[in-house]
């Protein structure tokens, strides 16, 4: 394989990846704070991209504004209403659960439920017909030495690392962080403490949710095909990345979500394409099997 | 009381009987299509086309089968686009709404497992859009209203070779799909034995769910290939070209019958525009009986009838027709649908709106195929017509 090949594959793998981050990032946010699999957080990542496209889709037609104000709309308008979509199923769904003292296992059954209410859901309203999520920014294809990457390529690896350092900068510097780490800790004695713990956990869900909506946005520009069980094997794979990385940890998750990205591509470019997924989820068994909290996981410590 | 309850019974089993004896005059087909899943654009085209043939008997009176009018009675079965529930939902049909013959699956996927349900159930199955030769290999009760890939594949080597002037190719193709799986090997045969070993310089493959085709792509632009050979489903087609043009690909496309969807170019816009793909009819610059159908199914339902809604009228039309040629059902479900195998093969030829037919002993039509060209406006423009 030359170089050029090589590179373009690396850039293909955080582009990739970058999705995987995004996604697993919500998804050991929960773990964290709740230890609450939140497994309708692939079908959240769905609702973000079909939000965007019919926040996209009116502010194009309707309001006839130009790309690049419709997308700058539609970053706000999707991270808001996908984290209240999110917040909603942990008002309806988790915290009742969680004020009856119902076991772990019955709540994330919940949460698996939810997934599914959210994809059948979709499916009942919009019907199974794809959507095809408008071009909001023109795309251009830069070549440089045999090695092709679009602004939309850059925009999204970017947005991915930016996303990791803000979260980190407020789970580590900030005192909701504080409040969340010191939940993920002892959440019996914390509110002895005067922490509103409901309302660090809202916080915890609109971070999560607004992550993924941001992921659902740029997953759909950059393959403008939306359907309703979009986020389902996303979701699934992005908490397997988590796991890797070490469930509860931030840096697990995000660097867990590049490596099964590079992991993905990578066979993909040195093996035949058949052998994707079996010689992807060995690599990762492997790195379970030696390390079975993951990456970054501690055994039974301060988790996120 | 007791009289209110006695008129109630009477009422009821009157109602029965009228149920019973409306049912001795009607003609069950099922339809096991994808209304929903990955093609669900396919299993809509099917039932609208199917609709609009119903309501023209139903609304004259009814099919006349051996001096007596039946009613039809369609029913619409969703198979999920899953090779699995194509099975169920074949099983449904024939065991529990007892039709009279099935129409469907369209993909080969589901096309080939219901097949073999249709054959060991011995009920009538005819694929509208199927092309894999093992759908009605080795069985007499399976037919089809499509061209094969053997025959397909050729159609798009000798093409593509021609108007790209091509001496190598790359396949990127679907393996968890038979039909793409199948057609992708027998055009990679075929081409090699044409321009000589190594001159197919990509083979990939990916999954059904896939979105990011970026390595395959990158390995298959490293090779450059003349042209890239994608018998994918429209929706993945959509995607594929948009990524292989991010990554600085400009050559042509070649693609299959699969793409032939009204959905393809909503889903992949200006990237689509100038590509080529091989399919069973083309709709602008058709004429007769075609044009006829895809004035009345425009104006109907507001767009374009794809390949599989012109499919589906032809192969309803073709069990209709030897539903008739059996000259009197004897409402003996098992003994009617030995009678409409034996007059399906009976059929000497056809012409259907998607062309002349003719069986053959495994019951696929001898047709001719087209190849039409993306114009820049997204209409399928015919470019070429190939027959056997």
């Amino acid at each position: 394989m030359s170089t050029a090949s090589l590179i373009q594959n690396i850039i293909n793998a955080l582009q990739w990846g970058s999705f995987y981050a995004l996604i697993a990032l919500g998804y050991t946010m929960v773990y964290g704070v709740l230890v609450l699999i939140n497994f309708a957080h692939g079908d959240i990542f769905m609702i973000g991209a079909y939000v965007a496209f019919f926040a996209a889709t009116f502010i194009l037609s309707t309001l006839g504004l130009p790309g690049w104000a419709a997308l700058a709309l539609t970053i706000p308008i999707t991270m808001i209403v996908t984290s209240l979509v999110g917040v909603s199923i942990e008002r309806i769904a988790y915290r009742p659960l969680r004020r009856k003292g119902a076991h772990r296992l019955y709540v994330v059954i919940t949460a698996l439920m939810c997934g599914l209410i959210l994809e059948n859901g979709n499916l009942a309203l919009l019907g199974a017909s794809r959507k095809a999520f408008p071009s909001l920014i023109s795309e251009h294809v830069y070549t440089i030495g045999g090695v092709s990457f679009t602004n939309l390529k850059i925009a999204v690896i970017v947005t991915a690392f930016i996303c990791f350092f803000i979260l980190h900068w407020i789970v580590t510097k900030t005192k909701v962080g504080m409040a969340m780490r010191a939940i993920s800790y002892d959440k019996f004695a914390v509110p002895l403490m005067g922490i509103p713990i409901d309302n660090i956990i809202v916080v915890t869900f609109v971070l999560g949710s607004s992550f993924a909506a941001l992921a659902g946005l740029l997953f759909a520009m950059s393959y403008p095909i939306l359907e309703p069980y979009m986020g389902a094997l996303i979701g699934w794979k992005a908490f397997i990345a988590a796991v890797v990385g070490g469930i509860g940890d931030i840096r697990g998750a995000f660097i867990g979500g590049f490596l099964l990205g590079a992991v993905e591509i990578m066979v993909v470019a040195f093996f035949p394409s058949t052998y994707r997924d079996l010689i992807a989820f060995t690599v990762l068994l492997v790195i379970l099997s030696f390390k079975p909290t993951g990456l970054f996981g501690i055994a039974k410590t301060t988790k996120i | 009381m007791k009289r209110t309850l006695a008129t109630a019974v009477l009422s009821c089993s009157a109602l029965l009987l009228a149920g019973s004896a409306l049912a001795a005059d009607t003609i069950k087909i099922g339809y096991n299509i994808p209304l929903t899943g990955d093609i669900p654009k396919v299993g809509e085209s099917s039932k609208l086309s199917a609709e609009m043939l119903k309501e023209d008997i139903n609304g004259a009176g009814g099919l006349e089968v051996g001096g007596k009018k039946y009613m039809l009675d369609f029913i619409y079965e969703d198979n999920e686009s899953k090779a699995e529930s194509a099975v169920t939902t074949a099983l449904k049909l024939i065991e529990k709404d007892q039709v009279l013959a099935m129409i469907g699956p369209n993909s080969s996927k589901q096309a080939v497992p219901a097949g073999q349900i249709a054959d060991d159930n011995q009920t009538v199955m005819v694929s509208p859009w199927s092309t894999n030769p093992d759908t009605t290999k080795d069985r007499p009760w399976v037919f089809r209203a499509a061209f094969l890939d053997p025959f397909q594949g050729p159609v798009a080597v000798n093409f593509s070779a021609k108007t790209f002037n091509a001496k190598t190719a790359a396949v990127l193709y679907d393996l968890s799909n038979d039909y793409s799986k199948g057609l992708a090997e027998i055009f990679k045969e075929e081409f090699e034995k044409k321009m000589g070993a190594g001159s197919v310089v990509a083979f990939e493959s990916h999954g059904t769910k896939d979105q990011d085709f970026s390595a395959q792509l990158t390995k298959i632009t490293s090779a450059k290939p003349d042209f890239i050979f994608v018998p994918d489903n429209y929706n993945q087609v959509a995607l594929i070209v948009k990524q292989a043009h991010q990554l600085g690909y400009k050559g042509p496309f070649m693609g299959s019958d699969a793409w032939g969807s009204s959905e393809l170019m909503t889903l992949c816009g200006d990237d689509c525009k100038g590509l080529y793909f091989s399919t069973h009819y083309a709709a602008a610059g058709a004429t007769g009986a075609t044009k006829e159908f895809i004035d009345r199914y425009t104006k109907k339902y507001g767009y374009v009838p794809d390949d599989v809604a012109a499919l589906t009228w032809d192969a309803t039309r073709i069990v209709l027709q030897a539903i008739q040629d059996t000259e009197g059902l004897s409402g003996k479900i098992r003994k009617d649908r030995k009678a409409v195998r034996d007059a399906m093969s009976e059929i000497p030829s056809f012409e259907g709106i998607t062309g002349a037919m003719k069986f053959d002993e495994e019951g696929d039509p001898l047709k001719c195929a087209v190849v039409v060209r993306i114009s820049d406006s997204g209409e399928f423009e015919f470019t070429e017509s190939v027959c056997p």
